[in-house]
This record gives structure tokens, C-alpha cells and sequence, in this order.
């Protein structure tokens, strides 16, 4: 059964706030979920103050600002700063994307920042990616095949097999779409959630790939695959503008054309 | 260091619904309101089998402003589970996956389940005179 509710020790208080520095004219509040594992309190939610004259125009930067210059101590994931690492996905003004491609002039009001929803936190706005990962690899994202490849050149693939990839190759790994989800966030146990099933899908297009029967075998679950009740909010929230959706519907149907 | 449990971040509590979520809950609901429907409509049923006098009691229930309602409710439920439903099967031939046309497809059943709504109320009390 579905738990709605945060479960008591992830009640979410006020924190701090720390004011913007005197003589700042374009200030935004940033609201950022804090939790820290060694103080032994609950999350709380600490204000921010920015002065936006001078700090970068993407949230991740305000991010980055803010443990440089006021809390050392705010944790975070961030790499590539330019979309293709995935690694500063959060849930940000109610909707999950990545902090470096997301413009801080996009957020009406106080700009509040929490982790990917329905994780486990492992500090602040780090959440535990442990079973996602595990999930992932279930679904043995790499090219299987049982007869030997060309002895003087790689596998080919025409224009059009290749074609069949596009708008599943890119996808990062960032995870907003999984943690996106209601039927993920109620049976993530044992859902695999629409990340994952996009790339289930990504080897199952690929015209190489010879272990498609296998793969079908694996996914044909009640919870596997068909927890996806085309809610949408996948494709709604991927910041690579993605369709998971599509993805899921996809494999749906060929579980039905290989009956 | 201590190894405090650690807390699930929030989810419905932050999360801004689009309007695909909200649809997708409203099958979900309607589907569940058809079923305690069904029990309703057994007790109306099993009044007519058992007597005149236990129809009656069914009858006045109906036609009184809570029935009334009740049965507004339970035929929206049922001509929005319908368009939603010929969605899913839409969906499920591969079809509407684009967020645009989800949106769109989300407002005509909405629409189109109030409309049915209407159209069947209005039938009904023409029929009745």
C-alpha cells in the first residue's frame, strides 16, 4: 500500500536563513532541504538570501555560490555544469531537472530546491541511487549477441536501424524521470521505473542486439514494466527532452506482437 | 560518525501536479467510485426483488437531493472512466505519447465527460417529462 505521507524522522522543519549581504538589489530566496546524518535532527529547510547581481543565471550556480561563499557545509552532486553529466538532477519549483540547465528567471517566488523525490538521503540534496543502479544493470544495458561479429570491421546498421535509437542513446542517467513517478515512488521495489525501461528499450531497438526474446522474458512482470500507468510525468519532467513514455508504450507492445 | 536512519525526501509534498498526473489519479478514483457505485446499485436492485414497500424506500432515496447527487457523480465517474479508458486503449496502439498531445487528449476527456454528463441528465429528465 501506497504511503503517502513522509514518514516521521523525514518531516521536513524550518532551518536557518541567512540574509542577503546589505545593498543587494535583485535578491531571491533560495529554499533549500537540508539533512545532515550526524546531527541526529530531522530535515529542515534553510533560506538563503541571493543577491542575483552577482550570481551566474542557472541554479546550479546560486548552488555552487552559496557553499563558496555563505555555507560550506550545503552538499550537493554537480559536475559537467552543462546537462550531459546528470549528476545535478534534483527536484526544483515543484518539478524534477537538472540545477545547471535550469534558469533561476524561470522560478516565480522563492526558488525551493529539494532532492529527487521519494529517495533515501544521503546528505542534503544527495540522494541514495544504490537500487536505481542496481535496477539498471538488471536490465544488462550492452549489446548481447551469439553469433561472432564481421572479422575486419564493427556490426553495421543501416541509416534507418540507427534511426531507431535516436531519442534513447541521450539519455544521461539523471534519474528525474524515474523519481518522477507516483507508480515509482509507491513500488520502486519492484517497479523498474521509466530510466531504466527506456533503456531496456534502447537495446531492445537496436537492430545488433540478438537477445530480444531474453529481455522481453525478463520484463514480462506485473511490476516490472507494467506498473507504468502512462501518467506522463516522465516525459513531462526530462530535461533532455526525452519520452520515457513512449518508450515504456513501445516495449508494451512488442510483449504483444511477439504473442 | 553516527549512522542516523536516513529520511525519504519529500514527494507528494513537493511535487507541482501536471495535468497528465492529475487524470491518470482521476481513472484511478472514478474506477474505485463505479465500484462503490455497483453496491448502490445492488441495494436498488435487491429493494425492487424484495418488495414494494422496501422499492419505495430505494425510489425516495434516489429522488432525493443527496441521490440526486450521488448519481450525478457516479454517471460522471462512469462517462470519465469511459473517455479515459478509450485513451489508455489510444495509448496502448501506440499512439499520443507526445506531451502535447497528452495535454490535449486530457482536456477532451475531461471535457468530454462533463459534456456526456450533461447530455445524459438532460436525456433523462426529457424522457421523464
Amino acid at each position: 500500500m501506497a504511503e503517502f505521507a513522509l514518514p516521521k524522522n523525514s518531516k521536513v522543519g524550518t532551518g536557518k536563513t541567512y540574509p542577503a549581504p546589505a545593498g543587494a538589489k535583485r535578491v531571491k530566496a533560495f529554499k533549500i532541504y537540508r539533512w545532515n546524518p550526524d546531527d541526529g535532527q530531522n530535515p529542515r529547510t534553510d533560506t538563503y538570501e541571493i543577491d542575483l547581481d552577482a550570481c551566474g543565471p542557472m541554479v546550479l550556480d546560486a548552488l555552487i555560490k552559496i557553499k563558496n561563499e555563505v555555507d560550506t557545509t550545503l552538499t550537493f552532486r554537480r559536475s559537467c555544469r552543462e546537462g550531459i553529466c546528470g549528476s545535478c538532477a534534483m527536484n526544483i519549483d515543484g518539478k524534477n531537472t537538472l540545477a545547471c540547465l535550469k534558469a533561476i528567471d524561470e522560478i516565480k517566488g522563492d526558488a525551493k530546491v529539494s532532492p529527487l523525490p521519494h529517495m533515501e538521503v544521503v546528505k542534503d540534496l544527495v540522494p541514495d541511487l544504490n537500487q536505481i543502479y542496481a535496477q539498471y544493470r538488471m536490465v544488462e544495458p550492452w549489446l548481447k549477441s551469439d553469433s561472432p561479429p564481421p572479422p575486419d570491421r564493427e556490426r553495421r546498421q543501416s541509416v534507418e536501424e540507427r534511426a531507431k535509437l535516436d531519442g534513447l542513446w541521450e539519455c544521461i542517467l539523471c534519474f528525474c524521470c524515474s523519481t518522477s513517478c507516483p507508480s515509482y515512488w509507491w513500488n520502486g521495489d519492484r517497479y523498474l521505473g521509466p530510466a531504466v525501461l527506456l533503456q531496456a528499450y534502447r537495446w531492445l531497438a537496436d537492430s545488433r542486439d540478438e537477445h530480444t526474446g531474453q529481455r522481453l522474458d525478463q520484463l514480462d512482470d506485473p511490476f516490472r514494466l507494467y506498473r507504468c500507468h502512462t501518467i506522463m510525468n516522465c516525459t513531462n519532467t526530462c530535461p533532455k527532452g526525452l519520452n520515457p513514455a513512449k518508450a515504456i508504450g513501445e516495449i508494451k507492445q512488442m510483449m504483444v506482437a511477439r504473442r | 560518525m553516527s549512522q542516523a536512519q536516513r529520511p525519504l525526501s519529500p514527494h507528494l509534498q513537493i511535487y507541482k501536479w501536471p495535468l497528465t498526473m492529475a487524470t491518470s489519479i482521476l481513472h484511478r478514483a472514478t474506477g474505485i467510485g463505479l465500484a462503490a457505485g455497483t453496491i448502490a446499485l445492488v441495494w436498488w436492485l435487491l429493494a425492487a426483488a424484495t418488495s414494494a414497500s422496501a422499492f419505495a424506500v430505494a425510489q425516495s432515496f434516489w429522488g432525493s437531493p443527496i441521490g440526486i447527487l450521488l448519481l450525478l457523480g457516479w454517471s460522471w465517474a462512469l462517462f470519465y472512466h469511459l473517455c479515459n479508458g478509450l485513451r489508455h486503449l489510444v495509448w496502448d496502439a501506440g499512439y499520443g505519447y507526445e506531451i502535447k498531445s497528452a495535454y490535449t487528449a486530457s482536456i477532451i476527456v475531461l471535457t468530454g465527460s462533463v459534456v456526456l454528463t450533461l447530455i445524459a441528465w438532460v436525456a433523462a429528465f426529457m424522457v421523464r417529462g
